[in-house]
């Protein structure tokens, strides 16, 4: 087993939380993990980015190389771009529709989505909604952490037994909030229509 | 040796838990990326509660070491971690304690940023340990990092020196599964004995000095004979010689193209000459990949060029910047495709040669968070700017720098910590008016009041706006050396009373800031504005833990 995940946004948006979630799961299955995150100014609302590995065989780099990446997991549909060159070809694109549009030279959301369905097989996500659904904004990330759980190699049963145990100190509230949004996301299939 | 639960560990947290389980008795550390997670690892762990393990922040670089080094004296285990660029401030004391060396444990971690995602240089400290003549650990991956942060200890205690651990930001800030080991007591109250030792008078100096040139020998032999230095077998012509994460990046390239390439991994200096040179004999084409400035490829390669080495300097990896295996499958492969007439298919996997991202993508660049009380500043600073010919701000290090990009594009200037204010008072010494520069809490505490003494006895005509959010805001809200003590620090450094200026930076306060700032802008001497707003995140998580 080996997967070499890309998980894209914009500082804020609550990527490293994917990133743990995922990690908790695979290291409970004995799975060996690298996780190659953003610290510093970058978080100030600039690109982030987290390079997550797992694989039952040592992982060298903590760096996915170029063109190896099974999955890109975004939160945001531009972000899902920057990293293009990091897919394989057989790699695909899960991102969520919503553009943090605030910066000079932001592209058109058709143009956008176009470029993506282009690039790759790709599942776009109404995030937003489906957080609301959940009954909080802030899972936002969880209903993609969801989108993307067909692909990440870990059963959801294992995802879900780590966003429990994530989640835990905060209180049960917020654990079955953060269930729900994963399964929101996990019910969305992934689209049949690639234009490649 | 007893193994522990594994835990999933950033190679910053990884040091400090190795720290802690070889029993230190402290950490002293300013906070700076990507060096941060080390000291605050060990603020939240439960070692910083019982037994004790002091751990507040420090003012700057240079007091965390000097802490350092006299719980050292005093027989005790201590940890001081920086950023590279704050090691140029602690070097003083950091050079100086390899002339008195140690009598407990003493290990610097200090983080290079190659690439400098968040600095303004990418300085390799390795120049640093070899100046001083101390042992350099480079771990390769995280569970190295713990097993050298543990060991540090023991050899600085064996060697009687202090011993750095160099980390970079990809380590720092990456996570793997790490297995600790069990916990070693800390060591009980030990003074020093040999008090001459200490004292760096010229007659003892010369002494110790001597002293650490002969354990240059004991040192060299113990890298010689060091684990963390070792052979991966391959046949073949071309060799690599890899230091520390490099090591990473070169194995992922050998090990996914099925590659038959030896590979000596160096991850403990001095380097080891003859484990290098029966390695480097037996071979005509060796690659050199180091994380940071081509060092050891530079004394590899001797002053008139063994063209058997390549590396950054012959442009088969980049001069600057980090390493990637990207790099390294073209500097490998790219030589291969070269010398390899056996036919195989080898070719690398990168999917767009440009590595460029889609042409739709615009640059995201950091910038000021909403709702921050920069923004507001920097909103009035440059309305009464636009009365001047000249618009100089001199700026510093810190979230504010943002202030230099658009839509603000206030701040002139960023150099090293507390600069604002000495380059302000050199460019009103000269006769630029108005002299105005802007300094954050915590960097203002860190170097800025040394330069405001400074000014005062000069009598220079600058205006110092200190922005007072609280916190140190640009690592994550650490806190602040001088919080709630900023006009009592101006005042006792002698600014007058009557030109140490209070104002709240928000939108309604507008006008009312302008002219204050216009005000002191005019005076022909020191003043100094405390510019005071809590960052908008402290505030936010105060909110949220007093909802709950």
């Amino acid at each position: 087993m080996h997967k070499d995940i890309i998980i894209a946004g914009v500082g804020g948006q609550g990527i490293l939380t994917i990133a743990a979630i995922i990690d908790l799961a695979a290291m409970q299955l004995g799975l060996q993990v690298k996780q190659a995150e953003v610290h510093g100014m970058s978080q100030r609302g600039g690109a982030v980015e987290s390079h997550l590995r797992i694989s039952s065989n040592v992982i060298w780099s903590d760096l996915i190389p170029l063109g190896r990446a099974d999955l890109i997991l975004s939160l945001e549909p531009m972000e899902a771009l920057r990293h293009l060159p990091f897919l394989s070809p057989e790699g695909l694109i899960v991102t969520a529709t919503e553009p943090q549009g605030d910066i000079v030279g932001y592209p058109s959301v058709e143009a956008l989505h176009d470029a993506i369905a282009t690039a790759a097989p790709h599942l776009l996500v109404d995030a937003s909604t489906l957080a609301a659904a959940a009954g909080s904004s802030k899972s936002f990330n969880l209903v993609m952490l969801g989108a993307a759980s067909p692909c990440l190699g870990i059963d959801n049963h294992e995802l879900e037994k780590a966003i429990t145990t994530y989640f835990d100190p905060k209180g049960e509230n917020i654990v079955a909030t953060n269930l729900k949004a994963f399964r929101l996301g996990a019910a969305q299939q992934r689209s049949k229509t690639t234009t490649r | 040796m007893q193994m522990m639960e594994k835990k999933l560990l950033l190679g910053a947290e990884a040091v400090a838990q190795g720290a802690l389980d070889a029993g230190i008795s402290g950490v002293y550390a300013y906070p700076g990326t990507p060096s941060t997670e080390i000291t605050e690892y060990i603020q939240q762990s439960r070692h910083a509660v019982l037994p004790t393990v002091r751990s507040a922040w420090a003012a700057n670089e240079k007091t965390a070491y000097e802490a350092a080094l006299g719980m050292s004296y005093a027989g005790k285990r201590c940890l001081v971690c920086m950023k590279h660029v704050g090691l140029n401030v602690a070097a003083d004391a950091f050079m100086n304690s390899a002339i008195t060396g140690v009598q407990g444990g003493l290990v610097l971690v200090v983080a290079d940023d190659p690439s400098m995602h968040s600095s303004q240089n990418e300085q390799d400290s390795r120049f640093y340990g070899r100046f001083a003549m101390i042992p350099i650990l480079e771990p390769a991956n995280q569970q190295e990092a713990y097993e050298m942060a543990r060991y540090s200890f023991d050899l600085s205690e064996e060697v009687a020196l202090p011993v750095m651990l160099r980390i970079t930001t990809r380590l720092s800030h990456s996570r793997a599964v790490v297995t600790p080991t069990a916990p070693r007591q800390q060591n009980g109250l030990n003074p020093t004995t040999d008090k001459s030792r200490w004292i760096l008078l010229p007659a003892n100096a010369r002494k110790n000095y001597r002293g650490l040139l002969d354990k240059q020998e004991q040192l060299r032999q113990i890298a010689e004979q060091s684990s963390f230095n070792s052979v991966t077998e391959g046949r073949g012509e071309q060799a690599v010689i890899a230091f520390g994460i490099a090591c990473n990046y070169a194995m992922e390239v050998i090990t996914s193209h099925g590659l038959d390439i030896p590979l000596l991994k160096i991850s403990q200096y001095p380097l080891p000459e003859k484990l290098l040179k029966r390695f480097a004999e037996q071979y005509n084409e060796i690659l050199i990949a180091e994380e940071g400035y081509p060092i050891q490829e530079e004394r590899l390669r001797g002053f008139f060029g063994d063209n058997r080495f390549q590396g950054r300097l012959d442009g088969t990896l980049p001069p600057a910047g980090e390493l990637s295996p990207a790099l390294l499958e073209k500097a490998l492969l790219g030589s291969m495709q070269q010398s390899n007439d056996t036919g195989h298919d080898i070719k690398p996997t990168t999917v767009n040669p440009q590595t460029g991202a889609h042409p739709l993508v615009a640059p995201r660049p950091p910038m000021l968070c909403k709702g921050c009380s920069h923004r507001d500043l920097f909103e009035a600073i440059n309305r009464v700017m636009t009365d001047y010919p000249a618009q100089h701000v001199f700026g510093d290090i810190g979230c504010y720098t943002l202030g230099a990009l658009p839509p603000y594009s206030t701040i002139s200037s960023c150099v090293d910590m507390g600069a604002s204010i000495t380059m302000a008072k050199g460019a009103a010494d000269a006769g630029l008016r108005p002299a105005l520069c802007v300094i954050g809490d915590s960097t203002f505490t860190h170097s800025g009041i040394t330069g405001l003494l400074d000014a005062v006895n000069d009598r220079s005509s600058l205006t110092v706006v200190i922005s007072d959010n609280g916190t140190t805001a640009m690592t994550g809200g650490q806190d602040s050396a001088g919080t709630g003590r900023f006009f009592d620090i101006c005042k006792g450094v002698g600014v007058e009373e009557a030109h140490i200026r209070t104002l709240v930076p928000l939108k309604k306060n507008l006008d009312h800031n302008m002219a204050i700032i216009r005000e002191e802008l005019e005076y022909e001497g020191v003043s100094v504005i405390i510019a005071q707003r809590e960052c908008i995140h402290i505030r936010k998580s105060k909110i949220l833990t007093t909802d709950n």
